[in-house]
């Protein structure tokens, strides 16, 4: 049930994500949701696209550092309440969010939240445990 | 004035005379002291009895930073433990620092010469001197402390850090002169004027400034800041530390070389054959009269030229211009000595670090700044950002540790630094001295 995040280095200098969008648009690939963690040297773009393998051979052979994590993608109703609904599970089993962000597309109803958690396996036991939809990356992907 | 009448004038001809007996009687002892210059020595083909006159001394063997290396820590100590009453230490990583020894004559030898220094600056027994060099094992903050008591002048051991501390004692306590480098001098000026003190005003008179490279625009603006006189000691803790040379008041054109004690050669850094006269060469020192750690020919890697002429000061000593540069990658920054290849060491020490890296030195305001540009490996990589800034505060806490200078570091894309197919350039020293 969990999703392969592509997460790419980037220094903080003009051009650096232009560098890594055109390289992705070349090879044919789509993103379907992004976060970008910076600080004021350096910056971690996170994505997740429809064709992560053809994404990290396209990356590292332009020469950039490239990482894969398993990160899980949760539906959120779209209502009032429904993040806390999660956060309230994952606590009661001490599962640590190191970072979370949204999803661009919806499902059906709901939106789409992605997680990365200090224990993946348990976070998604919790999850489905209270009764939440965790989508697998077959489905994320092709959103 | 100066402090040693006797010794600073001597005529020419006297002043070689005694370097000549003084030669022979060094080489002699260590050659039977110390295993190292013995086997130097004989593999030289030169036997102490080989030193005729002053020029002989090209017969002997150069001694570099990696025999001190190699010796590490006390294999060149030509004296046993128990007389040696102090050591000092350059910076390093472990078993890669050079440590010097010091005997109770040594010690009252080098506080002579800073005496000597001290009074070539204009100073005397009634001035306060304030000693912002670092106490511990650096030369600079003991060596300067002992020549001040040895002169009689009133020392204020402050070391070096807490700059507003620094300069509350400056106006609280009302020194007339102040050791410390260059650029620490300027730190303070800047620091002084941001808190608005007038720092003119102040009762300094006096800079003896050393333990890094600095230029006659730098002195001017120390003084014009400062409201001082700037002069420049030069040292290193392999041949004593700060006091092997000191320009004079009077001349302000080059360090007078306490030759009574050292012996100056400039040559060639390629061919090791001394320079034409007045040329810039390499300095190479020999030790006269230390007993714990004598030194033969050691070759400093500084650059300067000599000065044969006569001072209007009166002292008979050569003069050495104010270095000019270095023959080999090391660089001074805030006074601490570095060599990228020590940077290189701590780097790869850490484990999962690629030896992808550049240096970049550059001067904000007056102070020197290292950086350090790190590629971000397959294995530090993260997803993470507190990681890989985990990463760098392990590098900078380590380059500290091990090096004593503060760096900033900065991961950088993979590939993006130069690679070399031969010599390595891996610093960028952007300062404008």
């Amino acid at each position: 049930m969990k999703v392969d995040q592509i997460s790419v280095f980037l220094e903080n200098k003009p051009g650096g994500l232009e560098d890594v969008t055109r390289v992705l648009a070349e090879a044919g690939i789509n993103i379907r949701a992004l976060s970008l963690a910076d600080t004021s040297d350096f910056g971690i773009l996170r994505l997740i696209v429809d064709d992560t393998d053809g994404a990290e051979t396209a990356l590292q052979e332009q020469g950039f550092r490239v990482g894969r994590t398993p990160v899980v993608a949760v539906e959120v109703p779209d209502r009032p309440g429904g993040f806390y609904g999660i956060m309230k599970a994952l606590s009661k089993k001490g599962v640590n969010v190191e970072y979370t962000y949204a999803f661009v597309e919806r499902s059906g109803e709901n939106a789409i939240i992605i997680f990365r958690f200090d224990r993946t396996d348990e976070a998604i036991e919790a999850l489905q445990d209270a009764g939440v939809t965790v989508l697998p990356g077959s489905k994320v992907y092709a959103l | 004035m100066i402090y040693d009448e006797e010794f600073e004038t001597l005529p020419r001809e006297a002043l070689e005379a005694l370097q000549l007996k003084r030669l022979q009687q060094v080489v002699e002892r260590v050659y039977h002291t110390v295993g190292f210059y013995r086997k130097a020595f004989d593999e030289a083909g030169v036997k102490p009895d080989d030193i005729q006159s002053l020029d002989d001394i090209r017969k002997l063997p150069f001694t570099n930073k990696q025999d001190l290396k190699d010796n590490y820590p006390f294999g060149l100590f030509a004296v046993p433990m128990s007389n040696v009453v102090r050591m000092h230490a350059s910076s390093g990583t472990t078993g890669k620092a050079t440590v010097v020894g010091y005997t109770k004559r040594d010690i009252e030898t080098w506080s002579t010469l800073i005496a000597r220094s001290f009074v070539a600056a204009g100073l005397t027994k009634n001035d306060i001197i304030h000693n912002a060099y670092g106490y511990g094992l650096f030369t600079g903050g003991l060596g300067a402390h002992y020549g001040a008591e040895k002169l009689g002048a009133s020392v204020i051991p402050m070391s070096g850090g807490s700059t507003k501390r620094q300069i509350m004692i400056l106006q609280d306590f009302g020194p007339t002169a102040i050791c410390c480098t260059p650029s620490y001098a300027l730190y303070l000026a800047e620091q002084g004027e941001e808190m608005g003190v007038d720092m003119k005003a102040l009762r300094l008179r006096v800079g003896v400034l050393g333990a890094e490279p600095w230029s006659d625009r730098m002195r001017q603006e120390i003084e014009e800041r400062l409201g001082i006189s700037a002069l420049d000691i030069y040292g290193l803790s392999e041949v004593m530390g700060p006091g092997v040379s000191m320009e004079c008041s009077e001349g302000r054109n080059g360090l007078h070389v306490y030759e009574d004690h050292f012996i100056v050669e400039a040559i060639d850094p390629v061919t090791g054959e001394p320079v034409k006269n007045g040329e810039v060469g390499e300095l190479v020192f020999t030790t006269l009269t230390k007993e714990a750690f004598p030194l033969i020919r050691y070759r400093t890697k500084d650059l300067s030229r000599l000065m044969k002429e006569a001072c209007r000061c009166g002292r008979t000593l050569t003069r050495m211009a104010r270095i000019s540069g270095r023959s080999d990658d090391m660089l001074i920054i805030r006074g601490v000595n570095v060599f990228p290849s020590q940077i290189e060491g701590v780097l790869l020490g850490i484990e999962g670090l690629e030896p992808h890296y550049e240096l970049i030195v550059d001067r904000e305001g007056t102070l020197d700044t290292l950086e350090i540009r790190v590629e971000v490996g397959e294995h530090i990589f993260s997803d993470e950002v507190k990681e890989l800034q985990k990463i760098e505060r392990r590098i900078a806490k380590d380059v500290k540790d091990y090096l004593g200078v503060t760096a900033s570091i900065k991961l950088v894309e993979p590939k993006s630094l130069k690679r070399f197919e031969g010599k390595a350039i891996r610093v960028i020293d952007k300062r404008k001295i």
